[in-house]
């Protein structure tokens, strides 16, 4: 291997948008809940506001996932700690 | 392109080192700003009249509406938590819509959020303790006391979880914001972002603010359980 750290950076960026693709299954889960939602609003419209709440709380809920997988991605990128232990263990 | 929280001074107390950041210099300056407004529409109130108009039918549209709020999601019987949830909210949705204005949000750092859900964790174990008391405690050991460790550390995800979505959804529209200012041609940069600010800042954030107050107030509400009939 040529330069150990150019390595690392670049696996770190591979691994950022690895970390990005859980989007892909947090995206199908909040368009379920949207759909069941919408549809439960067309079956009975007087209880619209108790459903908007409710859907409100859980597309939050299953968006933390997807919060996480970003997170991960900006560590990997900006705060690298790969780098950090490497640049000490030279 | 600087995505970092720098830091401004370095004060010494007591030995310790204090270091006053950027998001505690714009914390103070949304909070002069809710005191400042809260005092002046204090003022401005100070002889209500029946016939609400102008500014009093205004402030009366968002009490009412966070009361609606509240009242999905918690027992009438702990109204009193209200009061500190729209401090949060108005906090929260100020430091929000300061990125418009240029500042560095307070909420894209975890240090601002984590404080915030902490307080949440708290308020749900006392107001849990104060209404049901033992039932309460007893719910750490159910269904059988193996499973404390379990219920634990449930119980200490909350916070976590509830940081880490406002925090992330700041985070992100605030670095996507500063990559379009800074890597974007300059005729992008005049008034393409107007609108990246009207979804990153004032959509997501509002709807994170709602988002945040709502689910504290779920697991609030979830903690006291139903105290209507001892109500005051």
């Amino acid at each position: 291997m040529q330069d150990p750290l150019a390595f690392i950076i670049a696996v770190s960026h591979i691994a950022s948008a690895i970390a990005l693709l859980n989007g892909f299954l947090v995206a199908i889960g909040q368009a379920r809940i949207a759909s069941a939602a919408i549809e439960s609003m067309a079956r009975q419209p007087e209880a619209s506001d108790s459903i908007r709440g409710a859907m409100f709380i859980s597309l939050g809920m299953a968006e933390t996932g997807g919060i996480y997988g970003l997170l991960i991605s900006f560590v990997m990128l900006f705060a690298n700690p790969l780098v950090q232990i490497y640049l000490q263990n030279r | 392109m600087d995505f970092n929280i720098d830091n401004l001074w370095v004060l010494q107390v007591g030995g310790q080192e204090v270091w006053i950041t950027r998001t505690i210099l714009n914390t103070w300056i949304i909070m002069a700003f809710l005191i400042v407004a809260a005092i002046v529409i204090n003022v401005l109130l100070r002889n209500p009249s029946s016939t609400p108009k102008g500014l009093q039918n205004a402030m009366e549209m968002i009490v009412e509406v966070f009361d609606g709020m509240l009242k999905t999601a918690i027992d009438p019987g702990i109204m009193y938590v209200g009061n500190w949830y729209f401090s949060v909210f108005a906090f929260i949705l100020v430091s929000n819509f300061s990125g418009v204005l240029g500042f560095r949000p307070p909420t894209a750092d975890w240090a601002t959020t984590f404080a915030l859900a902490m307080a949440t964790l708290i308020l749900i174990q006392v107001v849990g303790i104060r209404h049901r008391k033992g039932e309460y405690i007893k719910e750490f050991f159910s269904p059988n006391f193996v499973f404390f460790p379990l219920n634990l550390i449930g119980e200490l995800a909350r916070p976590i979880s509830l940081s880490f979505r406002l925090f992330g959804n700041i985070l992100g529209g605030m670095i996507l914001m500063t990559l379009v200012y800074s890597l974007a041609p300059i005729f992008v940069r005049i008034f393409f972002p107007v609108f990246l600010h009207a979804i990153f800042d004032i959509f997501f954030g509002a709807l994170q603010t709602y988002i945040f107050c709502v689910i504290s107030l779920t697991f609030v509400g979830a903690a006291a359980g139903v105290v209507s009939g001892n109500a005051e």
